[in-house]
């Protein structure tokens, strides 16, 4: 019954999204329509139906109702709650579900809240998103169902995959997908701004928040996304340019850009149109993201052509909205005026080399992720991977951060080197000195190198803003921006460390052995089976020693889950500030040892703190802007009234 | 006669068996889990063992996986540094074996050159289009 609920509110919300787009349609013309007064409405209503359909699935997997198919497939009884929710959107049809539930209610949320735009810009841009989320319930009614039912329904599940079993994997998923799908809202907004020929700064004001949001998810989704890759795969790697890596990568690369031009637009009327393509571009690296993970092309592309019904029809809805959408603004980007001018040195200018650079970025990574995928159609298999990506995309990220020193520091429209020579002089001397100290002391990659050195250079620059400037009354905004670009110079030291000063050992330990892995000692004291609700194990007890110090436990296991059967290596992480142990277990050896494989990871935590820290910054950023924007609603309030009360009194 | 059948048959089927045991139930060779004594000659195997394909695997290098295939290309990789040869005849032989596809770093090739040809057009047309606009300002 609950199924069919959900299937039955599925469907009204598509019936609502069609409403909402014809009424969106007409309403956004110049004569008012009956209809537009149904739009804000329908986008509400919508959300609740939608909402009430992922619930129910929710219901199916927390009940394991094993008659429903996709319950079947991806959960069994056995299964700790936790992974028994999570199942619920680590597949398919229920990602999907989750896609279109986000999306209804991002449409819910602008339609309940937003009220700074002209009403016709209102309504175009609700009709915007109705159209893009009509193409996804179809998608999910036509070919990919979740509330399909099983009969006879099966006397238990087939399991989750082990590697998803995991906490990181049970919100790592949402987070990316609130990113994706956040970014819908910035491509209605910009659809809508087309329609309606309405590109202001008010524009960029009321879209920042939206995508300030999604951006903040995205990064949150990335960071923990690599952090789990990194325990879970047990070998230390964190980040592997994988397609399905990538695929989460664009969409933030491009929202990153779109931040800083939409910033540029707000405060300058400056960059109309191409803040309008990256908000089109945005939500398109998220359909071209979605598209990749979901169509199965990526394990083959002979396997996407033998079964291509669900990847052709994202295919053919990418094609739709992001054509339809580029159509629309090779049209119209004429008709925008060009937006106010400013001179190279200058905040804007810096903020275009942040742009540019991001693209160009961006276009590196979509080359080299669908690249591979198009040879393979023509039958010629070629790799492209870490060494394609990490040169080539340095080439644009270092020039760019080098700028990151120098660009929050300028004043808008025109500003001159020589008012903000000391600062960036004093942060550039620190990273050439860092650079210069290391290329002597030690012998390290070059790319590493200026990792370290441009690093220190931008972690030094961040906080200069700050410079003169009353702490107490600085907008939360500008923390943001200090605490973010902080951040990814965190980042950036931690995966250069982490490259250059790691080091590994691969041995083959008896019981009692001691081994030493940089400043560790680590001791092998046993080998036991452990169990779990789900998974048998070898566990090795092991105590692992810092620079002599007191010794503290550590137990890696090499873990069978049994529904589907498949292995693990859950390996021990030993954290201290200035970098962790991994500690992974393998097989035992024919003569009795036991395989372990150590690392000594220097800062590498920092990578993820930096991305928690970039996060933090867009919080702050968000907080601020909304406060601010609230502030100024009250009080553009008080003053219609007091017009109103003088208005009366005379 | 049947036993001599029987043996024949036996021996004549071990061939064929052979390869399918060696998959899985074999040992990994020796070098699969176990570093070079020389650290400078492990670095170089390292280096290069992360720009190869784990071909059983989605997306992972020969460096960072645990498929039993990739455990067979560690061990050559390692024996082959340690015999002397240079990093990238063994890349070479890799992929006249395997094809391009087991190198993660792509060589300038009839099949390759947009990967690098694109990246330099963008930079060009970026940097024409920024420093006609800069003009126009002037």
């Amino acid at each position: 019954m609950i199924p069919e609920i959900g299937l039955a509110a599925l469907w009204l919300s598509a019936a609502l999204a069609a409403l909402q787009l014809i009424g969106g349609l007409l309403g956004a013309g110049e004569k008012s329509h009956p209809l537009a007064a149904l739009v804000r409405p329908a986008a509400l209503l919508q959300a609740g139906l939608c909402g009430l359909a992922f619930l129910c699935l929710l219901y199916s997997f927390i009940v394991t109702d094993l008659s429903v198919l996709l319950v079947a497939n991806n959960s069994h009884s056995m299964k700790p709650m936790v992974f028994k929710i999570a199942g619920a959107w680590s597949n398919h049809e229920g990602s999907m579900l989750m896609w279109v539930t986000i999306m209804a209610v991002a449409g819910g949320a602008i339609a309940l809240i937003e009220r700074r735009l002209p009403e016709r810009t209102m309504l175009a841009t609700l009709g915007a998103q109705a159209f893009v989320g009509l193409g996804f319930y179809a998608f999910l009614l036509i070919s990919s169902n979740p509330f399909e039912r099983l009969n006879p329904a099966p006397p238990e599940g087939s399991g989750l995959n082990p590697l998803l079993q995991d906490v990181a994997a049970a919100y790592h998923p949402t987070t990316l997908y609130v990113g994706y799908v956040g970014l819908s809202v910035a491509f209605s907004f910009a659809v809508g701004a087309l329609l309606t020929r309405n590109v202001t700064p008010d524009f960029a004001r009321v879209m920042r928040p939206w995508v300030l949001g999604a951006w903040i998810f995205l990064t949150i989704g990335i960071t923990a996304g690599s952090y789990w890759a990194y325990y879970e795969l047990g070998w230390g790697g964190w980040w592997f340019w994988d397609p399905v890596e990538n695929a989460s990568l664009m969409p933030w690369l491009a929202a990153t850009a779109l931040l800083h031009s939409a910033s540029v637009l707000a405060a300058r009327d400056a960059l109309r149109t191409w803040t309008i393509m990256l908000g089109v571009v945005a939500f398109s690296m998220s359909m071209v993201g979605t598209f990749l993970v979901r169509s199965g092309i990526l394990t083959s592309v002979h396997a996407f052509a033998v079964d291509p019904e669900r990847g052709s029809f994202i295919l053919a809805l990418l094609a739709i909205n992001i054509g339809g959408a580029l159509a629309l603004f090779a049209t119209r980007a004429g008709t925008v005026a060009e937006g106010e001018r400013f001179s190279p040195m200058s905040r804007e200018g810096a903020l275009v080399v942040n742009n540019v650079m991001l693209s160009a970025i961006l276009g590196i990574v979509l080359l080299g992720t669908l690249y591979p995928l198009l040879t393979e159609a023509f039958g010629v298999k070629v790799s492209v991977g870490p060494p394609y990506f990490d040169p080539v995309s340095a080439i644009f990220f270092f020039p760019m951060m080098a700028v990151l020193v120098i660009g929050p520091l300028l004043r808008w429209r025109k500003d001159s080197f020589a008012r903000v020579k000391w600062p960036v002089l004093i942060a550039a001397a620190l990273g050439l000195a860092v650079l210069i100290g290391t290329a002597v002391l030690t012998d390290i990659a070059v790319l590493a190198l200026l990792g370290l050195g441009l690093s220190i250079a931008v972690a030094v620059s961040s906080f200069m803003p700050l410079r003169g400037r009353s702490l107490r009354r600085l907008p939360l905004a500008v923390w943001g921006m200090c605490i973010g670009h902080f951040g990814l110079a965190v980042a950036l030291f931690g995966m250069s460390a982490d490259s250059a000063f790691q080091q590994e050992r691969l041995i083959a330990s008896d019981i009692g052995d001691v081994v030493d892995i940089g400043p560790w000692q680590v001791r092998l004291d046993a080998v036991k089976p452990a169990a779990g609700p789900n998974w048998v194990a070898m566990e090795a007890e092991m105590q692992v020693a810092y620079e002599g110090g007191k010794w503290r436990d550590a137990r890696p296991q090499d873990r069978h889950f049994w529904a589907p059967p498949q292995e693990t290596s859950e390996v021990a992480l030993i954290t201290r500030w200035n970098g962790q142990l991994y500690v992974a277990m393998g097989n035992q050896v024919q003569d009795g040892r036991w395989q372990l494989r150590l690392w000594w990871k220097p800062f590498v935590t920092w990578i993820w703190y930096g991305g928690l820290l970039i996060a933090l910054g867009g919080v702050l950023a968000l907080v601020g802007r909304v406060v601010s924007d609230l502030r100024r609603r009250s009080a553009a309030g008080k003053l219609a009234e007091r017009r109103e009360e003088q208005e009366a009194r005379a | 006669m049947k036993r001599l059948i029987a043996l024949l048959a036996l021996v004549l089927a071990l061939p064929l068996a052979a390869p399918v045991l060696g998959q899985d139930t074999m040992p990994p060779a020796p070098y699969a889990y176990q570093q070079l004594e020389d650290p400078a000659l492990e670095a170089k195997a390292q280096e290069l063992m992360f720009t190869l394909r784990c071909l059983k695997c989605q997306s992972q290098s020969i460096a960072d996986s645990d498929a039993p295939m990739a455990g067979d290309m560690r061990h050559q990789v390692r024996t082959r540094i340690a015999a002397g040869e240079d990093p990238e005849a063994i890349r070479a032989w890799l992929v006249s074996r395997y094809g391009d596809y087991v190198s993660y770093k792509p060589h300038l090739s009839s099949s390759t050159w947009p990967l690098f040809a694109i990246p330099v057009i963008v930079v060009l047309v970026a940097g024409f289009a920024i420093v006609r606009r800069m003009r126009a300002r002037k």
